[in-house]
């Protein structure tokens, strides 16, 4: 019933616009086509107008009223060292479009307005003009060169590797985080610094990277369930995936790289502001107490009325993934905690090597009751089990 | 329909006493040749424009949808479930919620829907074929059998893909542009098993129509111009098309090699695109393949692709902004050297889809220049067009608004583009929503732009009536004001990081901040939707009962299509084919206000196409 009152409806509605376009046509035909044009023109002319004008008002209110809430604006300047360089050229780049916008729309419109079918007038045979035609190609040939040059020089910054010759956990920390659907699995490399081998097919419930546990370097290796990182210190993130494509994407540190099976990618950065210290940005007041940033002053949680956190005190730095991976890509979050030196000292205390708390001892059973669901048993785990038995 | 027009308009049927033998031939004797198997080209024409028009029903329609799922997270689905079946389930409190699934089935038909059967199909295949031949001179296509079966491959393709809508495990719910592993492994999601077949056919069905419509075009262009119709005589409108043909000749087979090898991956166990998964609890023989590979071979195709959408909506502004404004357009080689180096640099960018896709960084460098240097072309066409307006004497009717409309588009989605092109900027803006509103703009909202102007202004060439004005007015201005409140505001969503393909915001503190303007988009798109029902009503009515074209030349335009009788049989001209004497941009020349490309030269007098 209710979709057929809709059906009739929409049945009418077109036959009421199919009679208003009519009742237009007929007056047009009492008053003469040629009268009826000129007058459609300026008018639609003075639309133009009207629209550009309300546009440009409706671009630069809305972004300032989203201002404080955009990456890069307001307080959310880049948590990481390279994130400034890359706000820095899209500042650029935004002013340089801007203005190229706001002109061209200002001339689109206002010619179409100034130049309006009139009676008695005419159009003017202009069919080229070569130097104006090679200004408005050399300026903006001489525009993107400029921004060209800019922005390879922040992307081949960004994208160094850490330099040959660089010490684990003294120079630069190496993390794996490692994609899956859905959510993603962290390793520290532990005391040695160095993340251990790990092959696909060893992958199980209860060895979630596939490591090899003969390689010594696993050894220490632990799996936290956050990012935790010390500010200042420069990151290599070991971004992998066992399954399908995935991207490693933390927006305020300005990070993202996709995940890919089969080929390691990684991100190098350093994290500049603690979590902490970007809670207090957000949260700054004026003298007078007023905030400055009041949309970072809402509950946190409008639904629950007994939580008195504001969105400030209540914000954490957070991992999505930024590469469409299945039906629950968008549910990917991990907490990312950006912390001083000493209490990432701290925190590594806590953390247990996944080795020893886990596996050590259990090898054998461990292997084989992951592998009861699988129908073959291949050479390479028979091998690994003496080698595991002599380290031992 | 052509029944009705032969009646009212016999006095527009001019040559009635010479009947050649090309009209009304042999072949468009019975019901099914003349209407069905047609081989006549404005026959086709319109046989892809309405296939377009059902399938943009259907793809819009999806939007509205998923827009209800991101705009209205907490309000009950439960009305849907009629049309949605069990892909709406409903609580037990009677909560209807949109699965998971199918949310991402419905952006990813949404996408293939609309980029390759609307906007390649519906745009390129209307308009290549109702003007090649008309504004050419020709009879007919090179091969008109072909350019039959290039329609009906089209149709088989979207006969596929609509059946796919209706498998028990939903229709292919990777994104539009089907990475594997996501796509290549058949248990990664439900969507990717019958479904990704299904799909994979389809759009092997739709490189065979592109690749036998653009020979087509490519061959008709070159060897079937009317005498003296020299390539720079050409309206823009006929080398944008056979631009846009050349592009797809060269980019699709690609596309079919990269399918090719999805389907030796999918069912034959090879390692193209695979190596050390584990999924499902077991690890996959699979490797040595990359998935890196895929996105190569697919962005080859994937790039040029927004061109080969985009290049005919230049050639159909160009030309209707030139007839409107009484002037020439501004620059003529100038608009046809930047579609050339356009079409070029199409060709060498594709990598900057993939910046942070794993690639080495070095490479981008390269792909950085090259897409950067695409904003030279396209800031003169832009100019150029501006300056077309400039000294006009401009008739504002609902072809030239729309034309005006897609500046307007074409401006603000190509500048945003040049963050996008910019490696460094690209860090942050991948995957954000500030891609989605960027290609919505500007080869979204702008193609359908130049499609619209396109349909009202020759839309009398191909029913012999017109559209209702009012309503095609009413149609620009709320379009253009509803497509910028849908997509104007996704910047902020991007500048914000809000990454796309997100069936909800919930998990994530950063992204769930903008409930207020998700709902104000999606509230906005349905009534753009409502808009182009609005469209859809005037094109349907105005077929039976539009205004009657008296004239055989209404908006008094240079180019050949208008030299032939409004109900042309197959054949085109009744008499002799008109011969051509001068460029098609004659417009106030001299002081007279149009001289079609018929007339000729006057003695000393120069012609601008060939100087």
């Amino acid at each position: 019933m209710g979709s057929l009152v809709i059906i009739l409806s929409l049945i009418l509605l077109g036959i009421v616009l199919v009679q208003i376009g009519k009742v237009n046509e007929l007056s047009s035909a009492i008053r003469g086509e040629e009268e009826t044009e000129y007058r459609g023109n300026t008018s639609h002319a003075l639309y133009g107008l009207l629209f550009v004008a309300g546009f440009m008002v409706f671009v630069f209110a809305s972004f300032f009223y989203y201002k404080n809430s955009m990456l890069g604006y307001g307080p959310l300047q880049a948590a990481s060292a390279h994130g400034g360089d890359i706000d820095w050229i899209f500042d650029v780049t935004m002013y340089i479009t801007l203005i190229v916008f706001v002109i061209t729309h200002l001339a689109l419109f206002w010619f179409a307005y100034k130049y309006r079918g009139r009676k008695g007038h005419k159009a003017q045979f202009i069919p080229h003009d070569n130097r104006l035609e090679i200004i408005w190609m050399v300026i903006p040939s001489i525009v993107m060169a400029f921004l060209v040059v800019g922005g390879l020089i922040v992307w081949n910054k960004v994208m160094a590797d850490i330099p040959v010759g660089a010490v684990p956990n003294k120079d630069f920390i190496e993390i794996e985080a490692n994609g899956q659907q859905f959510g993603w699995n962290l390793r520290y490399p532990g005391n040695d610094g160095l993340l251990g081998g790990n092959y696909f097919k060893e992958i199980s419930a209860s060895n979630p990277f596939g490591q090899l546990w003969d390689d010594k370097k696993n050894h220490d290796d632990f799996h936290p369930s956050k990012i935790v990182l010390p500010v200042g210190m420069k990151v290599r993130v070991r971004i992998t995936s066992r399954d399908v494509l995935h991207n490693f994407y933390l927006p305020f540190q300005r990070v993202k790289m996709d995940a890919v099976p089969g080929m390691p990618t990684h991100f190098v950065f350093t994290p500049t502001i603690t979590t902490v210290d970007f809670r207090k940005r957000l949260g700054e007041v004026d003298k007078k107490g007023n905030p400055l940033y009041p949309e970072w002053h809402t509950p946190a949680d409008p639904s629950d009325p007994e939580n008195k956190l504001k969105r400030y005190e209540a914000f954490n730095y957070e991992l999505a993934c930024a590469e469409l991976c299945g039906n629950g890509h968008f549910s990917m979050q991990k907490i990312v905690e950006i912390v001083t030196p000493e209490e990432y000292q701290t925190w590594l205390g806590t953390q247990n090597s996944f080795y020893e708390a886990n596996v050590k001892g259990k090898e054998k059973t461990l292997q084989l009751g992951d592998r009861e669901t699988k129908n073959t048993k291949d050479l390479t785990i028979t091998i690994r089990e003496t080698n595991i038995s002599e380290i031992n | 329909m052509a029944n009705i027009d032969i009646v009212t308009q016999e006095d527009l049927h001019h040559g009635h006493d010479d009947h050649d033998d090309h009209h009304g031939d042999k072949y468009q004797s019975g019901f099914f040749s003349r209407y069905v198997f047609s081989m006549d080209h404005k026959t086709i024409a319109k046989q892809f424009l309405i296939t377009g028009i059902i399938w943009a029903l259907i793809g819009a329609a999806m939007s509205l949808v998923f827009r209800l799922q991101l705009g209205f997270p907490e309000e009950s689905m439960a009305w849907l479930k009629p049309i949605l079946g069990k892909w709406i389930v409903v609580d037990a409190e009677g909560i209807g919620t949109l699965d998971q699934d199918f949310y991402y089935a419905l952006v990813t038909m949404h996408g293939t829907i609309l980029v390759f059967f609307v906007l390649t199909a519906g745009l390129s295949g209307t308009f290549s074929n109702l003007l090649i031949p008309l504004q050419i001179g020709a009879r007919d296509m090179a091969s008109p059998m072909l350019n039959m079966f290039s329609y009906w491959f089209f149709f088989l393709a979207g006969v596929v893909m609509f059946a796919s809508l209706f498998l028990s495990t939903g229709p292919f719910a990777g994104g539009w542009t089907a990475y594997p592993p996501l796509s290549a492994v058949q248990t990664a999601m439900s969507g990717s098993g019958a479904g990704m077949t299904l799909w994979t056919v389809s759009l092997v069905l739709f490189v065979v129509s592109v690749l036998l419509g653009g020979m087509n075009y490519i061959t008709t262009v070159i060897n079937m111009r009317t005498k003296g119709m020299t390539m720079w005589r050409l309206p823009l409108t006929v080398w944008a098309f056979m631009v846009t043909a050349i592009l797809g000749l060269l980019s699709f087979p690609v596309l079919a090699s990269a399918f090719f090898l999805m389907i030796f991956d999918r069912s034959f166990g090879t390692s193209f695109y695979l190596s050390e998964i584990y999924i499902n609890n077991a690890p996959l023989e699979n490797v040595g393949g990359s998935p890196i590979l895929y996105q190569h071979l697919f962005w080859f195709l994937g790039h040029p692709e927004v061109y080969i959408i985009i290049v005919p909506a230049f050639g159909i502004v160009s030309e209707v902004l030139s007839v409107h404004s009484r002037k020439p357009i501004f620059g003529y080689k100038a608009m046809v050297l930047s579609i050339l180096a356009i079409a070029f640099l199409a060709f060498i960018v594709w990598a900057h889809h993939m910046f942070m896709s794993g690639i080495n960084p070095f490479i981008a460098n390269i792909f950085v220049v090259f897409t950067l240097i695409i904003a030279v072309p396209s800031a003169v066409k832009v100019f150029n067009w501006i300056a077309t307006l400039y000294g006009g004497n401009i008739r504002f009717n609902s072809a030239s608004l729309f034309s005006i409309g897609f500046v307007s588009m074409f401006i603000s989605g190509g500048l945003t583009g040049i963050f996008l092109g910019n490696s460094a900027i690209d860090i942050q803006l991948h995957d954000t929503y500030f891609v989605v509103a960027h290609f919505h703009i500007v080869m979204g909202v702008a193609a359908f732009f130049g499609m619209f102007a396109g349909i009202y202004h020759w839309f009398p060439r191909m029913y012999g009536r017109f559209m209702n004005e009012t309503l095609g007015r009413l149609h620009f201005w709320g379009t253009l004001v509803g497509a910028y409140a849908i997509f104007w505001p996704m910047h902020y969503l991007g500048m914000a990081g809000v990454p796309r393909r997100y069936y909800s915001f919930a998990s994530f503190d950063a992204f769930n901040q903008f409930a207020g303007m998700n709902q104000f988009i999606t509230i906005a798109a349905f009534v753009v939707f409502g808009l182009q029902v609005v469209f859809v009503i005037n094109f349907f009515y105005s077929i039976f009962k539009g205004k009657v074209q008296k004239e055989m030349n209404p908006w008094g335009a240079n180019t050949l299509e208008w030299t032939a009788p409004v109900n042309a049989g197959h054949g085109n001209w009744s008499g002799a084919i008109p011969h051509v004497h001068r460029w098609s941009y004659d417009y106030a020349k001299d002081g007279i206000e149009f001289i079609p490309q018929t007339v000729p030269l006057k003695e000393g007098e120069k012609d601008m196409g060939e100087h």
